[in-house]
């Protein structure tokens, strides 16, 4: 069954688009922060937070290739389509890096020449030391490769599916298993270093070794939720009829498992430096228990205790609305946990969340459906063929 | 009261899922089905209740958060404080950061061994207990489907054998008990 993007979605979208450059504009006319540091972070952890999805999109995808796991053949059109918005939100990041690079803002302290420079007022011994690799150059041919990499994966991922529903077979089916090995381990380091790069780098003084499975984490679980609520919105609609309660119910138990995945993370990375109370560890999280205190503890409390009382239950798990509730719930919740993993360490106890963050996030909720279900129209909801289509179509746990 | 119990021994699992489907659309009430493994999908044919297991288990793991806690609490801070890291000790809500690790391996610990016991008691399938299974062979390559009678009053005896004769068995027996 064709997926049609209707005019009434379209102009939706466009509408959401609308609201998020206003917001960005006034954001960045009224924002009176130093070097409109506010507004550039405003826009690096919107654009994160969905690059994480369309990455953890592109990871799910391939983990199910690696693992031959039938069940996910018939949401695989919908991953594939979350994944096309790689591309829209790396440009926004690497605008924001670009912005950095020229000193339009100072989110990324080391990106300021002056601080490796050993007699100049500026000059930060900690930082100077890591030069070796926080440096503008290093920094952007990381960032390349990451992107890069990703996409002609997500390119040639996309490319093969579509031509497999021509050819069907399974040639086509084992070359994506093959080159799912390699994308893995090179995600598996990638993974962790992007996050360091864009992320725990803007806290230029603090490292944490945990920091990149946390990222990762939150990833996974956003684009697994994501995943939840496109399918919930094609099934109201009528379509993929194929997706039984049993394909709801494993998804359910992803957002589940994650959430736990997440919290557990977020608490070995707190609990470790808490105990340890090391002057320079605890710096990330003094700043975000003074400055942020309701926000930091409301995350991990709607991140954990909501998904885990409410998904614990089959029957939550396979009733749609507790799931598409549960799905906003987490997502907004992480999306608070990327607010909080960029604005404090840029503006410390000036930083609020205020209505412009949320109309930003509601213009990427536009481009984001706009891009998604455009690629969603471009092909059959379902895969034509695929050597475990019959398997997933009966699913049952 | 005299009861009847018969067993309808099948070669294959899908024609036992068959037969099953068969019989209950009749109105017949099949007791139990014995079979080497997991035969998927056939709960609900012969209405299997599903299983109370995930309360058991959230009853233990409650049980064993809170007895972590507590114990915790009185052995560092009430009995004997101990001051470890110089993390203040004086009220359980300072150092229940540190508790936690514990306090969710114990949780674990409870809910996990908990969940197998009262699976092994109410299988009645403990080490040393007697088999109940009727016939070794559902143990290697055949498939056993158990009927009582008294479940199934509205059939007389004749005619419950004769709808098992024609479901593709390979042997029936008949018990009186």
């Amino acid at each position: 069954m064709e997926f049609t993007f209707s005019s009434k979605a379209k102009s939706f979208s466009l509408i959401l688009i609308a609201i998020g450059i206003v917001s960005l504009a006034i954001n960045y006319f009224t924002d009176h922060s130093d070097h409109h540091n506010m507004f550039w972070a405003n826009l690096l952890f919107n654009s994160f937070f969905f690059f994480s999805i369309a990455v953890g999109a592109l990871f799910f995808m391939v983990l199910s290739y690696a693992t031959e796991a039938a069940w996910t053949v018939l949401i695989k059109r919908v991953l594939e389509a979350i994944i096309q918005f790689l591309l829209p939100s790396s440009i926004i990041l690497f605008i924001v890096f670009l912005a950095g690079t020229f000193g339009l803002h100072h989110i990324y302290h080391w990106m300021d020449p002056e601080v490796f420079i050993k007699g100049s007022p500026a000059y930060d011994e900690i930082i100077a030391n890591k030069e070796a690799y926080l440096n503008i150059p290093f920094f952007w041919v990381r960032s390349i490769v990451y992107v890069g990499v990703f996409y002609i994966f997500a390119r040639l991922y996309r490319k093969r599916s579509l031509k497999e529903d021509a050819e069907g077979g399974t040639k086509i089916h084992i070359k994506n298993y093959k080159q799912s090995a390699i994308f893995l381990i090179l995600f598996a380091v990638f993974s962790s270093t992007l996050s360091w790069d864009w992320i725990m780098s803007i806290d230029t003084h603090w490292y944490s070794t945990l920091f990149g499975w946390y990222v990762f984490s939150g990833m996974w679980l956003s684009a697994i939720t994501t995943t939840m609520l496109i399918i919930l919105y094609l099934k109201s609609k009528g379509y993929m009829p194929e997706v039984n309660k049993s394909h709801l119910q494993d998804l359910g138990k992803w957002m589940f498992a994650l959430s736990f995945l997440w919290s557990y993370l977020w608490f070995s990375q707190f609990m470790l430096i808490w105990y340890a109370d090391i002057p320079e560890e605890v710096t990330y999280f003094v700043n975000r228990i003074e400055n942020y205190q309701f926000l930091f503890f409301f995350t991990f409390a709607i991140n954990f205790v909501t998904p885990m009382l409410i998904l614990m239950s089959r029957d939550s798990k396979r009733n749609k609305k507790y799931l598409a509730v549960m799905s906003f719930v987490i997502l907004f919740g992480h999306w608070l946990d990327a607010y909080l993993l960029v604005n404090p360490g840029v503006l410390y106890d000036h930083g609020h969340l205020s209505w412009v963050h949320f109309g930003t996030l509601l213009g990427f909720v536009g481009l984001f459906i706009f891009v998604v279900f455009r690629a969603l129209a471009k092909a059959p909801l379902v895969p034509v063929h695929h050597p475990y289509k019959d398997e997933s179509i009966h699913h049952q746990i | 009261m005299a009861d009847k119990v018969f067993y309808a021994l099948y070669d294959d699992d899908d024609i036992l899922k068959d037969a099953a489907s068969e019989l209950v659309a009749k109105g017949i009430r099949v007791n139990d089905v014995f079979s080497p493994f997991p035969i998927h999908g056939i709960d609900p044919i012969i209405g299997v209740k599903k299983t109370r297991l995930a309360i058991v288990a959230f009853i233990f793991g409650a049980t064993g958060l809170i007895l972590a806690l507590v114990g915790m609490r009185y052995f560092m801070i009430v009995d004997w404080p101990m001051n470890i890291g110089g993390k203040p000790n004086k009220t359980l809500m300072q150092n229940v950061l540190a508790f936690i690790p514990i306090t969710f391996e114990f949780t674990v610990l409870l809910a996990a061994h908990g969940m197998s016991l009262t699976y092994l008691i109410r299988n009645k399938t403990l080490p040393g207990m007697p088999a109940t299974n009727p016939d070794p062979r559902t143990t290697d390559d055949h498939f056993s489907m158990k009927i009582l009678l008294s479940e199934n009053t509205q059939f007389s005896s004749d005619e419950v054998e004769g709808m098992l004769n024609a479901s593709g068995l390979v042997e029936l027996n008949q018990k009186d008990i």
